[in-house]
Order: structure tokens, then sequence, then C-alpha cells
């Protein structure tokens, strides 16, 4: 969902550098409170495989392809800030190294698939967290509906700044864009809930969202085990 | 922190098997966006994309490398490894010999 090089009208574009520059500033003040050094290599182990993940593009019916975003995945193991900055990060590499996505487009590439599928969309999982009944079952339906949320609210934002910046019409490209990102969605609720699961089996000290019902707290963070 | 070496490894393991082997298998299908400019946005603003900026691995392949399996793979390496390096040195730099600070709360 990278928005291409040349899509964008310069108002946009900018306006898209200044929320991704203020989500991002935000999430370096907070890692510079409470980032510590023995998380560092696990940000970049979770940075590391959304960028080979984003490669691996699956067929969807129609003569398209989807692929893994994991900005929700990475939120629900490590916060929303966090997200924004991991994905920050992976879409500048995207860009400059590789010219996916536009450089005038990478603000607003970070406001899609940082800022809201990662930062905002943890809230979308925080309140189903309320909802959903407090089991396993519950936590995976959770990051599941969170996680195809997450692209399909991605993909909207992205049709609709596609329309301020005079590339096509919002009645045509709105139903197409979410529409095609339903079912890419379907993937990422897929993979998420599948990574995110086997951490919870194998490391729950890592996955920050999952309390255990024995009462671990936030105070056992990731890393701080033994 | 024996668990996390072993974490590390296996996680950086994993993406850059994904990276190498699978990656080449990946569908070219145009993704949702692109085929949505395709069918909306043809001509036009579509024509300046043509000015891509330059990149060093344009389109995650290596240029020079013939064979586009191999081309693609180390491309995927490469992004793999410097996702990695860029996130460990950035995340370095914003932890600043923190040991155990209280990461960010829940906030729900």
């Amino acid at each position: 969902m990278h928005i291409p090089h040349g899509f964008l009208s310069p108002e946009i574009a900018i306006g898209g550098y200044a929320v991704a520059a203020a989500a991002c500033a935000a999430a370096v003040r907070q890692a510079n409170r409470t980032l510590s050094e023995r998380q560092v290599p696990l940000l970049g182990v979770m940075a590391a495989f959304v960028f080979a993940a984003q490669m691996l593009n699956f067929t969807i019916p129609g003569g398209t392809s989807g692929h893994f975003l994991g900005a929700l995945m990475v939120a629900v193991l490590l916060g929303p800030l966090t997200s924004c900055l991991v994905m920050a990060v992976v879409l500048t590499i995207q860009c400059l190294g590789f010219a996916d996505g536009g450089l005038d487009a990478l603000g607003a590439n970070i406001l899609n698939m940082g800022v809201i599928a990662g930062a905002a969309c943890y809230y979308v999982f925080v309140l189903l967290r309320k909802l959903l009944p407090n089991t396993k079952a519950g936590f995976s339906a959770s990051v599941a509906i969170a996680a195809w949320f997450s692209v399909v609210s991605s993909s909207a934002l992205c049709a609709v700044e596609l329309w301020l910046s005079g590339t096509f019409a919002l009645a045509v490209a709105l139903p197409l864009m979410v529409g095609v990102h339903s079912l890419i969605g379907l993937g990422e609720a897929a993979i998420t809930v599948a990574v995110i699961t086997v951490l919870v089996e194998t490391r729950p000290d890592l996955v920050k969202a999952w309390a255990p019902s024995e009462g671990r707290t936030h105070a056992d963070e990731m890393g701080s085990s033994a | 922190m024996k668990r996390n070496a072993k974490f590390i490894i296996a996680g950086l393991g994993i993406s850059l098997l994904l990276a190498f082997f699978v990656s080449p298998l990946a569908s070219s299908f145009p993704d949702g966006l692109e085929k949505v400019l395709e069918k909306l946005a043809p001509g036009g603003r579509i024509e300046q994309t043509e000015h891509r900026p330059v990149a060093p691995l344009p389109d995650y392949g290596f240029p020079g490398v013939g064979g586009e399996r191999l081309s693609t793979g180390l491309a995927g390496i490469i992004g793999t490894i410097l996702v990695f390096a860029a996130v460990f040195f950035l995340g370095k730099a914003l932890a600043g010999g923190k040991s155990s600070a209280p990461i960010e709360r829940k906030r729900d």
C-alpha cells in the first residue's frame, strides 16, 4: 500500500510529513524515557521480520496481490508508539533503498501504515480486549479483528489522501480500495494471529499486551526474563 | 539473557530465510493500491512515476545480478540486515544505557 512517487499534491504530501514527524517525535521522546538496552536487539529483530515479511506478496482474486503490514503486530508486541517508530524506519529504508513508495509520499505512507495501522489501531485492539472475553480466544479474536481493521482503515485513509490530491474520485476509489484491502486484511489477520500465538506459547514475556491470568503485570516486560 | 539471545538468533534467522528463499516466490501481481491506481489513474499522475527517484536496489532487485530469484533474494537479505541495523542503532541511541527502565505502560 505504498503510495508511489508523484501521486500526492504538495499540500497532502507535506501534511503527511507533518503528522508523521509529530508521531515519530512522540515515539522518540517516549523511547528516550523508557526503552532499555536489552530490549534493543528485540526491537531490531521485529523490524527485520516486518521488512522480510512485507516482501512476501500473496495473490488474491482479480490479478492482485497483498502483503503483510505488521504494524498492528508490532504494536501488540511493543506498544503503539514503538510500532510507529519501527514502521517509520522500515518505510524509510523501503523508500530510499528499494524505491518502494515515493519520497514525496513517505510522510503519508508513515501516517497510513505507522500512525494509523500501528498506533491508532492499537487502541482498536485495546477496545476489543475490553469488549471480548479475557481468554486466549478473546485475545486472539481482538488481535485478528484489529489486524484486519489496520489494513482496511489504512487503505481508506490512503484513498482519501489520493482523492484530496486530485488523483481520482473518492466515490469510485474508496469502495475499490476498501474492497480489495478487506481481502488483504484477512491475510494480515491470519499472519498476525499466527505470529503472536507462537510468541504467547513460547515467550509470553515478549507479548506486551498479553497478561496471563496469574496476574503478571507490565513490570515483567519484554526482555526482563533471565 | 540467554533466552533473548536465542530469540534474536531465531527471529533474525527466520527473517533472513524468508527474505532470501521465499521472497522470490512472492506474487508478482500489483498490490491492492497499485491495482486501483492502474484502474483509476492511468496516465496523468502515473506517468510521473517514470521519474521515480533512483534507489540502490530498485524494486527489490540487485542490479547486475542475473537471475531474478537470486537478485530478489540478495536484495531481501540486504534490506533485512539494513533494517535490523538501523533499528538496532537507533534503539541503542534512544536507550542510552538504561538497563531496566519501566517500559511504556498499557494505557487502557
